[in-house]
């Protein structure tokens, strides 16, 4: 992992996989999303407002995968500083936030179908808006932090690692609490869900993440070339100076 | 990035703050758990019906009751608008009243949330219907349908 310390060796990687992770991404949700749209049968009792699984099961899933990542990055640059693990975390944010806002628009838009309501303050809808919330804390501290200077990461990194105690809290909201989200149709290699929604599904969900992966990468070299600007804005700054 | 203590034990000084972040790790995922633990009863967004027998809320007091709607229950009242049904949870069952547009997903066998409060004769009156479906999804056509269900497919695609 720490041959990647060296940003040039990592940034050849990055530059060589943006383009396919994009690609992939692209086509196979927009292949996946076409087939719910289209090709996937209406639901028993919920009809075609069923087709709107395939968004918002894989954001929601984004989002929290989002967090996940950005917690073990901040465990890797609160341990063994690694000079990627806060910037790989500062490229998750903005992603994870999309995605978990698309969970809750897409949530909603569902809801008032299936359930009669836009929104209620149930365990499940409250603590995915409290990790948008999580989210827009986290870019806004990542950015200031960012803003005062190298190695001033790790405000921000302790604050990935206790925003992760919400994560679980989503997951087990429906579980601990009586809630008017339904328990997870998927758990641990067992399906509620008739295969031809579980196939879609879980193309849709490797399609987003692709895309999500592909906007890191882009987001990590962004802001790597920032860094290497700066880096030489002040040198040229100090030159100026001696001279 | 490197400080003075890091250059001269690395190792060291790398296990100290693993270890210090994992204490810190654990103590957070306890507080987590027992902030969840305390919550376990005001964090849920209804009572079931066992609660309402067992503890039931004063009356004209606001509170949500979730539970099945119970097969062979559901009953119109003579005025048309107003409905009757028993909320059950295997252990209680409470009746309900309600006046008003219910959800599509609100039937027989099936999840509901009503809003209201417990009337002094026992009877939940509600001013508000949420439906809560389960957690499974199967196609319209797979579902053994009914005669009754075929009936309303039947009606849909007409």
């Amino acid at each position: 992992m720490h041959g990647f310390a060296n940003p040039a060796r990592f940034l050849r990687l990055a530059r060589s996989l943006t383009m396919p992770l994009l690609m992939a991404g692209l086509v196979i949700t927009g292949a996946s999303l076409v087939w719910g749209l289209l090709g996937a049968p209406a639901e028993k009792l919920q009809g075609d407002s069923v087709r709107i699984l395939f968004v918002h099961v894989p954001a929601a899933w984004l989002g929290m995968g989002g967090w996940t990542a950005i917690a073990v990055a901040s465990l890797t640059e609160l341990v063994w500083r690694h000079p990627l693990a806060g910037i790989g975390a500062r490229a998750i944010a903005l992603p994870g936030a999309v995605f978990s806002a698309l969970c809750l628009i897409t949530g909603s838009l569902w809801g008032r179908p299936a359930w009669g309501t836009w929104w209620v303050w149930d365990g499940r809808l409250t603590s995915m808006l409290v990790l948008l919330f999580l989210y827009l804390a986290y870019l806004a501290l990542a950015d200031a932090a960012n803003r005062d200077g190298a190695g001033q990461s790790r405000i921000p990194a302790i604050f990935g690692l206790v925003g992760a105690a919400n994560i679980p809290i989503i997951h087990y909201s429906v579980l601990w609490w009586n809630s008017l989200h339904q328990p997870p149709s998927i758990s641990m290699g067992k399906s509620a869900m008739a295969p031809e929604f579980l196939w879609g599904l879980l193309a849709a969900t490797l399609g987003f993440s692709l895309l999500f992966g592909a906007v890191v990468l882009m987001r990590m070299r962004a802001i790597l070339a920032d860094q290497q600007a700066e880096a030489r804005l002040r040198r040229r700054a100090m030159e100026a100076a001696d001279a | 990035m490197s400080q003075p203590g890091a250059t001269s034990q690395p190792v060291k000084a790398k296990h100290q703050r693993l270890i210090l972040v994992l204490i810190a790790l654990a103590a957070l995922i306890g507080a987590a758990l027992l902030a969840a633990w305390a919550l376990r009863s005001q964090a849920s967004y209804f009572y079931v019906p066992a609660d309402i027998a067992s503890n039931p809320p004063e009356a004209d007091r606001a509170v949500r009751l979730g539970g099945m709607v119970e097969a062979g229950s559901l009953k119109t009242n003579a005025d048309g608008v107003t409905i009757r049904f028993v909320v059950g949870d295997g252990k209680a069952r409470v009746p309900v009243q309600f006046k008003g547009i219910v959800p599509d997903l609100f039937k027989e066998g099936s999840g509901v949330v009503a809003e209201g409060k417990l009337g002094r004769d026992g009877t939940f009156v509600a001013n508000n219907l949420l439906a809560k479906h389960d957690e499974k999804y199967v196609p319209r056509e797979m579902a053994g349908m009914s005669a009754d269900q075929a009936r309303k497919t039947v009606e849909e695609t007409r």
